[in-house]
């Protein structure tokens, strides 16, 4: 196959995106194929959020074009799946668990459409492959953070999307239940592209097919190697960012590399 | 015996006059208005926008009468254009939404004023609008009101994942493919009529409380959206009926006392949960 005949799930191209007149992204071009596993990794405020929820359509480019399976972001937006960064919102909020994870479910059901016994089997199996079968009625904000967040994991795998994207899942998701997410979404990456927001080096050895390193600027990596170049980039005090949260993974190791 | 029955009697006394049986017809259909409504507007975080709504609707009071239209005619739209004007502003400036809100709500009670004042002549009794009057309310406000209620039903039945959806996390909403914004205008155009119909039971200063109280408690007891609408009906039935009751018995204004048992519910509540943490520690 040749490098122009791959399907591309994602293409970008030249995008500009500030807040306010404060520069986030900078000159943004880079494309992802079909069943790709690509991790974008980089500092805290480098614009990783900002950058899928372009890629979502929920914010606007200055400039640039972005298209989403050959089309405009809105307009594929059913095909869509998606996990937000913060899951502590709204705590009082009257909804279960169950309701939070048959809301991935929306894009099955049209207006008028009650959900259907086919969106219950899959919301349970998936609920149960991620430990919160068992907390089904709870209400929502009775949960400990970690557990929320494997809800709204849950949430986003019940849409069965063909783009998946998930923004540091596993920031608050203990170590056991870590590696069965990353397992499952193996799993899954064999029928859907999957795009992740990682602070975790572990994934990217392990998972990654290609790697977009954001800090204003992109840099992209197709082969799933974290080059010196990027690292550089990508962080200022590499050690300290990239270690965050698993102290026992130390960054020399790739270094070497 | 005797007595209990000659309680009985002036019990149930209330209900020979058809102003009170009106009252009471019309003060369950506001309960489930503000019931369904009201948690809508609570989960959204629109109480303070709702106030706006009801105040600004002034405005159209003071132009009904000065243009010689019913004032709740002129309520209702005015309330609706000024829902839809601060739904475009919360679209468009999320993080000073608050600020032009408050601007609304003063420069519609200012146009009501002026207007008011300039068509004196009519002589009405503005106090009804401000505080509500719920026992002149006439059989077609009845009617009027049972059709919006059943319209109000229907919506929410028939879009009611969506609705959950959007209430609980918009973003998300938005990204899976849900109509987000016009749904979003559809709830503030159905909450500014519902707080135009509330507004004839305790007026237009005191509705927000019918709107949020009821809603705040019934929040405490479920973990669906659906019960918390059937809760907060039946919690603002409960605060309306005995309001309404009270200020038969007591000939004092009805629109204040139902706000004051609700607001009575909402402290016991209050006082309540503080106890249960006490016991908690101890």
């Amino acid at each position: 196959m040749s490098f122009e005949s791959k399907d591309k799930v994602i293409e970008v191209e030249h995008v500009y995106f500030s807040y306010d007149n404060v520069p986030v992204l900078e000159d943004i071009c880079f494309s992802v194929e079909r069943k790709d596993f690509c991790v974008i990794i980089g500092p805290n405020g480098g614009g990783k959020t900002t950058l899928l929820k372009l890629l979502l359509g929920i914010l606007k480019p200055d400039k640039g074009t972005i298209k989403i399976l050959g089309k405009n972001p809105n307009d594929v937006r059913h095909k869509l799946g998606y996990l937000p960064q913060y899951t502590d919102f709204k705590l009082s909020f009257p909804i279960s668990v169950m309701d939070v994870a048959l809301m991935g479910r929306l894009n099955k059901r049209g207006l008028f459409k009650r959900f259907t016994d086919e969106d219950r089997k899959k919301v349970e199996e998936i609920l149960k492959m991620l430990g919160m079968w068992e907390y089904r009625n709870v209400h929502i904000g009775r949960l400990s953070g970690g557990q929320r967040q494997r809800v709204f994991i849950a949430r986003a795998l019940a849409t069965e999307p063909e783009i998946l994207f998930l923004d540091e899942p596993t920031a608050r998701v203990d170590p056991e239940h870590e590696t069965g997410l990353y397992e499952i979404l193996r799993e899954l990456n064999k029928r859907m592209t999957i795009v992740v927001i990682t602070h975790d080096i572990g994934v990217i050895s392990r998972y990654a097919r290609s790697i977009a390193c954001v800090n204003r600027k992109l840099v992209f990596h197709e082969e799933g190697k974290i080059t010196e170049k990027m690292l550089e980039m990508a962080y200022e005090c590499p050690v300290d960012l990239i270690a965050h949260g698993i102290p026992h993974r130390v960054l020399p190791e790739h270094k070497h590399e | 015996m005797i007595e209990n029955q000659e309680k009985k009697r002036i019990m149930w006394s209330v209900l020979q006059f058809e102003f009170m049986r009106n009252a009471l017809l019309a003060s369950i259909i506001i309960s489930i208005l503000c019931g369904i409504v009201g948690t809508l507007v609570v989960v959204n975080r629109l109480v303070f926008m709702t106030g706006g709504i009801a105040h600004s609707a002034y405005g159209g009071v003071g132009l009904g009468l000065y243009a010689g239209i019913s004032p709740f005619l002129g309520a209702g739209i005015f309330a609706v254009l000024n829902a839809i004007i601060m739904g475009l502003v919360t679209l468009k400036d999320r993080d000073r939404a608050d600020t032009v809100i408050g601007v609304l709500w003063a420069v519609g009670m200012a146009i009501g004023i002026i207007f008011v004042h300039l068509s004196h002549g009519y002589n009405v009794n503005l106090m009804s609008y401000l505080f509500g009057s719920i026992v002149s309310v006439s059989k077609k406000e009845i009617y009027i009101s049972t059709i919006f209620m059943i319209l109000l039903i229907g919506w929410v039945y028939l879009f009611y994942k969506e609705l959950l959806a959007i209430s609980y996390d918009e973003e998300f909403s938005y990204v899976i493919g849900i109509p987000v914004t016009p749904l979003y205008f559809l709830t503030l155009i159905f909450t500014a009529i519902s707080v135009i119909i509330a507004m004839r039971m305790v007026g237009l200063i005191l509705v927000i409380a019918l709107m949020s109280i009821p809603p705040y408690i019934a929040e405490n007891y479920t973990n669906s959206l659906a019960q918390m609408m059937v809760l907060s009906s039946l919690f603002s039935m409960f605060f309306s009926i005995s309001g309404l009751l009270i200020s038969y018995y007591l000939n004092i204004p009805a629109g204040a006392s139902v706000i004051l048992i609700a607001g009575a519910g909402f402290l016991l509540l209050y006082i309540l949960r503080m106890l249960k943490k006490i016991m908690k520690w101890a």
